[in-house]
């Protein structure tokens, strides 16, 4: 190997440098990169996954609190509808860029304006 | 890959103890899914261990495989979580590490998946709930119930959100454990299936093979994606726990 590349410029290399200490050094916190599942039937399948999950969850709840208190098929239908509720809360927090998380992160800036009845507790 | 006709492609994933114990009533014996645990372990350690030996300041294949993966959590982990998340980089190195191995271990012919039991994926994945929700706990003390209040809303609805919150929360080791255990089973199943029409089909067998080569090279690419998933999801867990809304 007689003929290289010719090296790169230490101007570039100190750019390179000086960014990568900037990083270390650590710049604020970026938005949660959009959560995983780059391929939309990965994202299909999540979708489907939190719906299913938040319902397992919830008819698990209710069965067996009706187990332990006896009341044996009203908590079980009460829970199978919260877990519905909570599956698509699952969901639209997926799809509205909130990322896969409880919470509502983006809430405050987007709610404080509209909403007036939210008051009740003010400490936050 | 294929062993001869007569098997189910299920068989696959059967475990078989190799060494029996048992403690009182429970079954702990070293099973074939101990065992390729154990080899996942001992092939991390060897690649980080035996790709940092030299430290070259120009890296060679090894070391520089160790500082792709290394590097990859890091930045991972900074864009979830920020600069504090850096102290939570083992566990989620660990974690990250470990399904990869084990995906890619599956790979092999003639091995065994141990990701793609429910079992084991889901200790996994409570094992980050719990880890998460205590450091929550230890982080905010009782403002961690705040956690569950929607802001802006209505004493009148709380009754009604808080359950649905706490569902939602409660939800999330399942579908994490879920979403890796579900890939894993699919995908080798599939294979199985497609390489048994290889056989059954005689002369144009020649297809489905051509299907199997594909998806081989899908299941690579699904092993790096779910390890992938499974990582930034536990980021995202932790980054939730340090800042509540």
């Amino acid at each position: 190997m007689t003929e290289r590349k010719p090296p790169h410029s230490l101007a570039a290399l100190d750019a390179r440098v000086r960014e990568a200490q900037s990083r270390q050094a650590g710049a604020a916190a970026k938005e949660p990169a959009a959560a995983a599942g780059a391929s939309a039937l990965g994202f299909a399948w999540r979708v489907g996954l939190e719906l299913v999950s938040a319902l397992v969850v919830g008819v698990a709840i209710g069965y067996l609190l009706d187990r332990w208190l006896g009341t044996k098929p009203w908590l079980l239908i009460l829970f199978f509808v919260l877990g519905s509720a909570a599956g698509l809360l699952n969901v639209f927090r997926l799809t509205s860029g909130l990322g896969g998380t409880v919470g509502y992160r983006k809430a405050p800036e987007a709610g404080a304006a509209t909403e007036r009845r939210g008051n009740d507790d003010d400490d936050e | 890959m294929a062993q001869a006709g007569g098997h189910s492609p299920l068989e696959q994933f059967r475990i078989e103890p190799i060494v029996p114990i048992h403690l009182g009533k429970f079954d702990v014996s070293f099973t074939n899914s101990s065992l390729v645990m154990v080899i996942a372990l001992l092939l991390i350690t060897a690649f980080l261990l035996l790709g940092m030996r030299r430290q070259a300041l120009v890296p060679g294949p090894f070391q520089s495989m160790a500082e792709i993966a290394y590097e990859f959590v890091a930045n991972l982990l900074r864009d979830t979580v920020g600069n504090e998340g850096k102290r939570y980089f083992p566990i989620v190195f660990t974690i990250f590490m470990f399904v990869l191995f084990g995906n890619l271990i599956g790979l092999v012919p003639f091995s065994f998946t141990f990701t793609s039991h429910i079992i084991v994926t889901f200790a996994l994945a409570i094992a980050v709930f719990i880890g998460v929700t205590i450091l929550a706990i230890a982080r905010h003390g009782w403002h961690f119930a705040k956690f569950f209040v929607p802001p802006g809303v209505s004493v009148a609805l709380w009754p009604l959100l808080i359950p649905i919150e706490i569902i939602s929360y409660l939800s999330r080791p399942i579908s994490l454990s879920v979403r890796l255990f579900a890939n894993m089973l699919a995908g080798h199943t599939l294979l199985k299936v497609f390489a048994g029409f290889v056989f059954a089909l005689g002369f144009a067998g020649f297809v489905p093979l051509g299907f199997v080569v594909a998806l081989s090279g899908l299941e690579f690419l699904i092993a790096f994606l779910q390890a992938y998933v499974f990582a930034i999801l536990t980021c995202l867990y932790i980054n939730d726990a340090l800042h509540l809304h």
